[in-house]
């Protein structure tokens, strides 16, 4: 336990002090550090483009949830059971999960450009769209590219979870006459709320936090359109140099992440203690 | 038994743990990237062709008469060194060669006690100075003292445009603002983009209203802006610059999608030399990477280049530069004498020497050295003369924005830049935003 928690403490409460004293203080990162009060926390709270950032982030943060965990549950369902060439597939959708956020992200980019990228090179005029200099298809696009990215990492999940499901419960459905949907709603969904709530957890998480993939993709988008907090917090303290306003808006991340991880396992918790095993 | 099993346990563990407390140890005794062995001086360069290969030259070259004064070179990419720098003098790691843009980031460093001053310096080497252009030395001079020493090219922003696509329907190139608007039409009628624009890289936008501002009222406009005047922005003149900008967007000016568009992978010199458009507003740099990259676009002669256009009625001079008047080094003040001592030789004899010339100019640059246009034959010498005139005939000088203030409300304008091409801001808001950001 010891070595966890020195670790813990050098690398994650030893920095968040830091960032909590720093909030307090005027530096631009190259002089000399004063101490002025309140003034960085009321300047941000007050500043319109929190708000705006919040809401971006909520925004992606939503989407990403409803587009990632329907397609993480079925990939995982079918990963976890035993069709053909599963084995195969399995491998090739786990792709994604071994690259880097910066080398997607500068691909992407790539990719997506209007005039050399993917759609304008193979001719297809629906591809050939202002995907990163629109604000709402920037958005569009950085939530595809997370869960392309993400998704696998979410379907191992799902897979682990299903597999753990007893077969006896699929045989009774059976008997009694379920079929394949039925048997889907009425006892996978169910047998996975914990890997639900533990998969929202990290949806959640991962979102307030992301950053790498977006900088490099729009560096805050169109007009602000994707600037996330951990983006805004970046833009403030080393592109404007402005170090206490952006170690006033690290707290508010950490904060509002913690809040919204103890909420979604709330949603789950009530029961938290309670077995899904059958005859317990 | 029981003591065996905890002793292999134990073993096992501390075989583990030993060679990673080793390597973190280790890390912390060793320097690290772009860290100079003790009695070794570092510089930082950028990276890019063919200035990279430059610069390793004339490193290598000074490494080589200075056997025992060495210099490290680390490159890094142009918006990484960007951060990279600042977080590094901020936290007593810098180089002891600190390449930068002068202006308003060497104006920082300063304040800061981050450089040393060179005026003496100067003084005990005339001939350094005599050397270089005139017009190099303002970005470099805080207060009366000179911080840094100019060094490598001199970068004005040039007009390209695409000979052939001209020839292709029968235009001329703009002189006037007028016949630049009047050609919109023309070109998109032949499906050509009239004007190339990497709009995602946010400084390209910002080229177009540096010259606006000093075409449409001449040098006392930004001057005035720099120096934090308060209300700078809102003068008739820069409100004047940033509408036309807005005609021109809202004309379709600009290539589709120029939002999405960045100028690292030079996907905007790209449209020019592919022939999807016919001008482009870009730094003189760019010739090189065009003539490597662009096939036989720059050997054959299709690459034509004019001075901006200037505005009918407009107070400014058409001679005015734009740009970057010249690469710049400073001198870390927290080095050790030693480094010091090197990275002055270098200063003295290792950039601009004869040899870094002629490399500079078989590149298609023009190096800040004072009758260098002599050296210029073979087929970039009708652009280099024009770089080289433009530089030594300007009467002023217009240094890039984004350098030119401190770096965080030159940021905030970049980002207002932004939302003026989206056309999501309206001149007046842009003035109303920019006049409440304190410019020193």
């Amino acid at each position: 336990m010891l070595p966890a928690l020195a670790f813990f403490t050098a690398f994650g409460l030893v920095p968040l002090v830091g960032v909590l004293l720093l909030s307090f203080t005027s530096w631009n990162g190259i002089g000399e550090i004063t101490p002025i009060g309140f003034e960085n926390w009321v300047a941000v709270l007050s500043d319109p483009g929190l708000v705006h950032s919040l809401g971006v982030t909520f925004l992606i943060m939503a989407l990403s949830w409803l587009v990632q965990t329907p397609m993480s549950i079925l990939f995982g369902v079918f990963i976890a059971g035993q069709h053909r060439y599963r084995s195969v597939l399995a491998v090739l959708y786990f792709t994604p999960l071994l690259l880097s956020s910066a080398a997607i992200a500068i691909t992407y980019k790539a990719l997506l450009d209007p005039n050399f990228g993917l759609g304008a090179s193979l001719g297809i005029p629906l591809l050939v769209q202002n995907w990163l200099g629109d604000p709402v298809l920037a958005i569009a696009t950085v939530v595809f590219v997370v869960s392309w990215q993400f998704i696998p990492f979410h379907s191992l999940i799902y897979q682990g979870a299903v597999r753990q499901i007893p077969a006896s419960l699929y045989e009774a459905a059976r008997i009694d006459g379920a079929g394949r949907v039925r048997q889907f709603f009425s006892i996978t969904l169910p047998q996975l709320k914990y890997t639900m709530i533990t998969s929202s957890t990290l949806i959640v998480a991962g979102s307030m936090t992301l950053f790498d993939l977006i900088f490099v993709l729009t560096l805050g988008g169109p007009s602000d359109a994707t600037r996330v907090l951990a983006l805004d917090m970046y833009l403030r303290g080393f592109r404007g140099n402005m170090m206490g306003p952006a170690s006033v808006i690290a707290l508010i991340i950490v904060v509002v992440a913690v809040l919204l991880a103890m909420g979604v396992q709330r949603l789950g918790g009530k029961d938290a203690n309670e077995s899904q095993l059958e005859g317990a | 038994m029981d003591q065996k099993r905890v002793s292999r346990r134990s073993f096992l563990a501390l075989a583990m743990a030993a060679p990673i407390g080793a390597s973190a140890l280790a890390a912390c005794g060793t320097s690290g990237p772009g860290q100079a062995r003790a009695g070794e001086a570092s510089i930082w360069y950028l990276t890019g062709q063919p200035q990279e290969g430059l610069r390793k030259a004339s490193v290598d070259a000074f490494n080589a008469a200075h056997p025992d004064g060495q210099l490290a070179a680390t490159f890094f990419e142009n918006d990484a060194y960007k951060t990279r720098i600042r977080t590094a003098v901020g936290a007593n790691q810098a180089p002891t060669v600190i390449w930068t843009w002068g202006g308003g980031g060497l104006r920082d460093y300063v304040r800061n006690g981050q450089v040393d001053d060179l005026t003496d310096w100067f003084a005990q080497n005339p001939d350094v100075k005599s050397k270089r252009f005139a017009t190099s030395f303002p970005a470099a001079t805080i207060d009366g003292k000179i911080y840094a020493v100019p060094c490598e090219q001199v970068s004005p922003i040039v007009m390209f445009y695409n000979k052939q696509l001209f020839e292709q329907v029968g235009a001329q190139p703009p002189t006037t603002w007028g016949e630049l608007m009047a050609l919109v039409p023309v070109f998109q009628n032949a499906q050509i983009a009239p004007i190339s624009l990497a709009g995602q890289s946010r400084w390209t936008n910002m080229m177009w209203l540096e010259f606006l501002f000093d075409r449409q009222g001449g040098p006392e406009v930004f001057d005035a802006i720099a120096a934090g005047e308060p209300n700078a922005w809102s003068n008739p003149a820069a409100i004047a610059g940033l509408t036309k900008v807005q005609d021109l967007v809202r004309a379709g000016g600009f290539v589709n999608g120029f939002q999405s568009i960045a100028a690292d992978a030079n996907a905007d010199q790209a449209l020019l030399h592919q022939g999807r458009a016919a001008m482009m507003l870009h730094g003189a740099w760019t010739y090189g990477s065009m003539k490597e990259e662009g096939g036989d676009f720059v050997p054959s002669g299709k690459l034509g280049w004019i001075p901006f256009p200037a505005i009918e009625g407009g107070a400014g001079d058409p001679s005015t530069g734009v740009g970057n008047p010249a690469s710049f080094v400073a001198l870390s003040s927290k080095a050790s004498d030693e480094q010091k001592a090197i990275a002055l030789e270098y200063f003295k004899s290792g950039l601009l020497t004869d040899a870094d010339i002629d490399g500079w100019v078989a590149s298609g640059a023009v190096p800040i050295v004072n009758g260098v246009d002599s050296k210029f034959s073979g087929p970039d010498a009708p652009f280099q003369q024009f770089v080289y005139d433009s530089a030594t005939q300007a009467k002023s000088w217009v240094h890039s924005w984004d350098q030119a203030l401190l770096p965080g409300p030159a940021d905030e304008m970049l980002r207002n830049i932004e939302q003026l091409f989206s056309l999501s801001i309206t001149p007046e808001q842009f003035a109303t935003n920019m006049n409440a950001v304190p410019t020193s």
